[in-house]
């Protein structure tokens, strides 16, 4: 049961020896853990406990792509734009003071603000920038998310290594205090996309106090090397345990810094993590068992959050190997699945049943109805395919990373395609993380589970990795009609044009089925309630510095 | 697990091992845990045969999270009965439990059957050549020992994956249904340390007692000593470790799917129903304790009915 | 001196053990398919041939074995792939006390709590005492590590507050998990305690004692116990190993950063030298428990010292 009220009344030591024993061994400990809970005391000191998921891969801005991670960098960097508390499709201001485009928004200039300085003292400079764009694009780091920055102009070439002149990239520094982006075409949205984790800027001096440009995971991101020019610097970092990051003296807005530090602990399991909220030993929850939601709903004051999140669960399918090579099964897949039943009875968080691959977003684009649960569809479909019953289709399997959602989620598919399409033979394959990317990313796979989480408030971010050759792709899927309307839709700036453009688009890729859309995701975490400051947000950016610690109640319970 | 014993106490010669038949018979705990197992043993294996139970892997996600005993009608129009209620998936725990046990039951009993041929012959050889060959040998035992085992499993399970193709692999995949066979091989062949050493250990205190020097001075051969004396002599210790090895490796195929190297989801076995139950303990505990209990008291008795085997072959305990 | 070169005989035999198991687990490691460079991205072609030149895999295995040996020597374990920027060195400088803690408190438990409830089954055999604790350590040994440790958690952490439910630092949850550990083994050492200290007391000479009117706790403690408790103390390596590499259940129940978590990731990463630097950590404790055990053994139980 969730107990989020902690038991406040002593145990009764005397009612029974066997307590007394233990009691009287244990009487020190008690003394010193009763009086305030872990959560209260960093209220006090307005720390910020947060679950964080996994164990951060690296605490560089160009060599990681995981939300937990980039949850950490935000903490610690900060770009020329950063995110407003309130509204991720709103701009703050970060380390440049103001911008502006040109009329077509495809060149745009960023004032940098006089007083931005590195956890050591050293000003931010545009020069900063440009090194880091340089060093994110090189092909010798062979960083994850350089493809966000190939919205400069040939920021692409040099990056595949065909382009050996980084002057050429769209990015030049006038003087220290002014950058200048050119990009390959107009994107109205650009601001919004620096403010991405690959945008940061890193201390040139630092990185190359331990080695080349180029070198990866040199010790210059440990406590005590590592500079960073955001509201928090890093003060410790062990594996396993935890991530501390205390306050940026040098930081120009230091002053406007509500939280003393931030620690973010890895507890990568759900059950272990709830455990932990309702213990009092974090703020904030990064994820929630499923098979909890209901009782803490039920809750009054409820610390259960499910906000709309902007991403996308959904299978992707190999396209290169059978049986998942035809498009008439894949199509039979799709339709045999019951979505409503997943997001209502499996994944319990509110979630939306998918109707195609982009999430809707209020007031902005809106998706194609594609996709319904439609069994006799999908049987046809399975004809058409040429399988004349389920009984026909050789085995598959389906791969998912290890936890217990996604398995569960597996389970139901794998009984649907057997109820409704009659396919007795779906494996189900677990992997651990970076095993299953691997798998996945050499099409090693039959069909394999796949989350998506827009980078910045544009169907862009989900539509661009369905692209010939992009890096996400992974399908083996390409299509030159889809090809050539994504392309379309990148020299439109009217956003209602452009949106009509990447619905069309949307439409071919839905009828090409590479993916089995599933569910569009909604953010389920438990929030304590000194947290203040705290909004919802589509991205789940939050910028730490706003958020401020207040003890809520007496007595200190939830 | 009873079938080592008494083949080799049928070795002695009918007398020893009707006595212990006997002795075993007065035992009725020791009777009333073997009814038990042979009990869970056909439900596992036969009960799954009859028509009306359900499949285990069936689902109805609306119906999720029954109580025992419940009927209810699914969103398709099909009644279903819950003996011991359903899971997160509307699945029927009671088929799921039997169907468990099972995996359970074969890797548990396989395994054990496994470690111990190896460990018995290992340790008494070892035990009874003594000298250097003795020193060799447990120091291979003493190598194997400090090697992790979850390690060894691991990397063998990714070497397996690699092999799929190969036919020896692709066969005994095919015969168990799955890579299971791996497990209890792996298992089988670490779990035998201990019960080599413990043999070994026995084999090295009886050989100087009086009785083995009156066998040798008798002129028996070194084969009849080691086999129609020595082991036999060693089955006390070797029993209350058998009893504790078959829940061992019930546990170890339970931290493998833990770690997601047992059974394949949606395919269960009694470890992997109880690890999914322990998670969801404060809130259904239904999904923990119909598996755990069954699971419990199956070890129970074969821990009963390796105490009852040991009290009636232990010719000494009769005088006492 | 008869002791002193048996002393040292056993040292060299396990000096030469930790070698064997060194060569095989590099082995088994270095040959299991799949490689060390995943990521969550795809990393180019021409960067995983660059970070196998960096780390040495372009040469020769037995070349890079040889290298590996030198390296460990002069105890460098290696970078570590799966953390990257971090070496090996520093992986198991910070996960080895959390989990030696928690395998030694176990471990103490275990002995603490399983010796006296054997002895007493032993001394009242077939009474309802000896029934009752043998069903308990029974109990122990069936029920999962990971049911024995929400359960003590849900009870102990969460309804009645006396400790923290996870984490490490400044946490007491660890307190938890090493009784979890200590539980499970309790009731092994119960059980073996009981087995040997029948056969024990079944001897001839206990009856004899017994004969002579010497005082039934003499004969438990004095002439049984040291024979006893001779297998118990066989189990204790085995044991101790068991405890720190399976502590990972534990450790991931109460998010310990302990070397289990580091291990099971090491595997699945195939970050070869934590693999490596893991199992020769591991493998050196396991040893020289064993070690101990053997000389333990032969001073309680002279009769195999003889045979040596």
């Amino acid at each position: 049961m969730p107990r989020p009220l902690q038991d406040q009344t002593l145990p009764g030591w005397f009612s029974n020896p066997v307590r007394l024993a233990v009691g009287l061994v244990l009487a020190l400990h008690l003394s010193s853990c009763r009086e305030e809970t872990r959560v209260e005391r960093a209220t006090r000191e307005k720390i910020l406990l947060l679950g964080n998921g996994a164990e951060p891969k690296a605490l560089d801005p160009h060599l990681v792509s995981s939300v937990g991670d980039s949850n950490i960098l935000r903490a610690l960097f900060e770009g020329l734009v950063t995110y407003h508390p309130e509204n991720d499709s709103l701009n703050e201001p970060g380390v440049a003071e103001r911008w502006e485009s040109n009329a077509d928004f495809s060149e745009w200039r960023f004032y940098l603000r006089d007083d931005a300085r590195w956890s050591n003292g050293d000003p931010v400079t545009a020069q900063d920038f440009v090194y880091s764009y340089q060093r994110i694009l090189h092909p010798e780091m062979g960083s994850p998310y350089a493809s966000m920055l190939y919205f400069l102009k040939n920021a692409e070439a040099f990056n595949r290594g065909d382009l050996k002149d980084f002057a050429e990239v769209g990015v030049k520094a006038e003087g220290e205090r002014v950058l200048v982006c050119t990009l390959v075409g107009p994107a109205p949205f650009f601001p919004d996309v620096v403010k991405h984790t690959s945008w940061l800027p890193v201390h040139r001096g630092t990185i190359e106090k331990f080695g080349k440009m180029t070198d990866p995971y040199t010790p210059w991101q440990k406590p005590g090397n590592h500079v960073s020019n955001g509201a928090f610097m890093l003060t410790d970092w062990r594996i396993n345990a935890h991530v501390k990051v205390r306050k940026n003296p040098h930081y120009w807005d230091a002053a406007n810094v509500k939280p003393n530090g931030i620690d973010f602990l890895p507890l990568e399991s759900p059950f272990t993590e709830e455990k932990a909220f309702r213990n009092g030993l974090i703020h904030l929850s990064y994820s929630m068992p499923e098979s909890l939601i209901g009782e803490y709903k039920a809750l009054p004051d409820s610390p259960l959050h499910i906000e709309t999140y902007a991403g996308s669960y959904f299978y992707r399918c190999n396209v290169t190997k059978k049986p998942t090579d035809n498009a008439d099964f894949r199509r039979a897949l799709a339709y045999a699945i019951d979505r409503e039943v997943i997001v209502k009875y499996v994944t319990l968080g509110g979630q939306t049943p998918a109707t195609a691959f982009t999430p809707p977003s209020e007031g902005g684009y809106q998706p194609p109805k594609v996709i319904s649960f439609d069994p006799a569809k999908a049987r046809e479909y399975l004809r058409k395919a040429g399988y004349a019953s389920g009984a026909e289709v050789p085995e598959f399997t389906i791969l998912i990373n290890t936890l217990e959602s996604h398995r569960n989620i597996a389970m139901a598919i794998q009984d649907m395609w057997k109820k409704n399409l009659g396919i007795e033979k779906v494996k189900i394959e677990n992997q651990e993380w970076k095993v299953f990317q691997q798998t996945t990313q050499d099409l090693n796979y039959d069909v394999s589970r796949a989350g998506w989480i827009g980078d910045y408030v544009d169907p862009n971010t989900f539509l661009g990795i369905w692209v010939t050759g992009d890096s996400n792709n992974y399908t083996g899927w390409s299509n030159p009609d889809y090809d050539r309307l994504m392309r379309e839709s990148s020299h439109l700036s009217d956003p209602a044009a452009r949106y009509a453009k990447l619905a069309e688009a949307e439409t071919v890729l839905m009828d090409g089925m590479p993916i089995l859309p599933l569910y569009w995701y909604t953010r389920v975490y438990l929030l304590h309630p000194d947290v203040r400051n705290w909004h919802p947000l589509l991205l789940d950016n939050h910028p730490y510095k706003h958020i401020d610690l207040i003890p809520s109640g007496e007595g200190g319970s939830l | 697990m009873s079938t080592p014993y008494s083949s080799s106490s049928g070795e002695k010669g009918s007398s020893l091992g009707r006595d212990a038949w006997l002795r075993l018979k007065k035992n009725r705990l020791a009777l009333a845990s073997l009814g038990f197992i042979v009990l869970v043993i056909v439900a596992c294996f036969l009960v799954p045969l009859l028509p009306g139970i359900p499949d285990p892997n069936a689902t109805h996600p609306d119906l999720q999270f029954l109580g025992a005993g419940s009927s209810a009608r699914s969103m398709e129009g099909r009644d279903v009965f819950y003996l011991f209620g359903s899971d997160q998936l509307g699945r029927d725990i009671f088929s799921r439990v039997l169907y468990g046990g099972r995996v359970s039951l074969t890797v548990g009993f396989l395994a054990t059957f496994v470690s111990l041929t190896i460990g018995v012959v290992y340790g008494a050889f070892s035990g009874y050549v003594g000298g250097r060959t003795d020193v060799v040998m447990m120091r291979v035992v003493d190598i194997l020992y400090a090697l992790p085992f979850i390690v060894i499993v691991i990397i063998l399970s990714t070497y397996v994956s690699a092999m799929e193709d190969w036919k020896p692999v692709k066969f005994l995949n095919e015969l168990f249904g799955s890579s299971l066979w791996l497990l209890f091989v792996c298992i089988g062949a670490v779990e035998w340390l201990t019960m080599s050493r413990i043999v070994r250990g026995q084999v090295l205190s009886l050989k100087r007692q009086e009785f083995i020097d009156a066998a040798r001075s008798l002129g028996l051969s070194q084969t009849r000593i080691l086999f129609r004396h020595l082991i036999p002599n060693t089955l006390g210790p070797v029993i209350v470790y058998t009893t504790l090895t078959v829940p061992a490796v019930m546990r170890l195929e339970a931290i493998l799917s833990f770690l997601g190297l047992g059974v394949q989801p949606p395919d269960a076995s009694w470890g992997s129903l109880i690890k999914e139950g322990a998670d969801l303990m404060a809130s259904d505990p239904g999904l923990l304790v119909y598996p755990a209990i069954i699971f419990g008291a199956t070890l129970f008795s074969l821990n009963f009915l390796g105490d009852g085997l040991r009290d009636a072959l232990d010719p000494k305990s009769s005088k006492d | 001196m008869d002791s002193l070169r048996y002393l040292l005989s056993r040292l060299a035999q396990s000096v030469f053990a930790l070698f064997c198991i060194i060569t095989l687990t590099f082995f088994l490691a270095r040959l299991a398919p799949g490689g060390p460079f995943l990521d969550e991205k795809k990393i180019p072609e021409h960067l995983v041939e660059q970070m196998k030149r960096n780390y040495g895999f372009d040469k020769p295995l037995p070349l890079q074995y040889v290298r590996y040996l030198g390296l460990l020597l002069q105890g460098d374990l290696g970078p570590s792939f799966g953390n990257k920027g971090f070496t090996v060195n520093e992986v198991i400088a910070e996960g080895f006390p959390v989990s030696f803690v928690l395998g030694i408190c176990g471990l103490a438990i275990a002995l603490a709590i399983g010796i006296p409830v054997g002895v007493m089954a032993a001394a009242r055999r077939n009474t309802a005492l000896d029934y009752s604790l043998m069903a308990l350590a029974m109990l122990g040994i069936c029920l999962p590590t990971f049911v024995i440790a929400p359960l003590l958690g849900e009870i102990f952490a969460l309804k009645l507050g006396w400790f923290d439910v996870a984490l490490w630092e400044n946490s007491s949850a660890w307190i938890l998990g090493a009784v979890t550990l200590g539980l499970y083994y309790s009731a092994y050492i119960a059980r073996l305690t009981r087995g040997s200290m029948l056969d024990v007391l079944n001897q001839d000479f206990i009856r004899t004692a017994r004969a002579k009117g010497v005082p039934p706790l003499t004969i438990l403690f004095k002439h049984a116990f040291r024979g006893g408790v001779s297998p118990v103390v066989a189990f204790l390596g085995p044991a101790l190993a068991g405890l720190i590499s399976g502590s990972f259940v534990v450790e991931s129940v109460f998010g310990l950063p302990g070397l289990g978590q580091h291990f099971i990731k090491a595997v699945t990463n195939r970050d070869y030298w934590l693999i490596n630097g893991t199992v020769t950590v591991l493998a050196t404790l396991i040893l020289t428990m064993n070690f101990l055990v053997d000389i333990l053994q032969a001073w309680l139980d002279p009769r195999t010292r003889a045979n040596r």
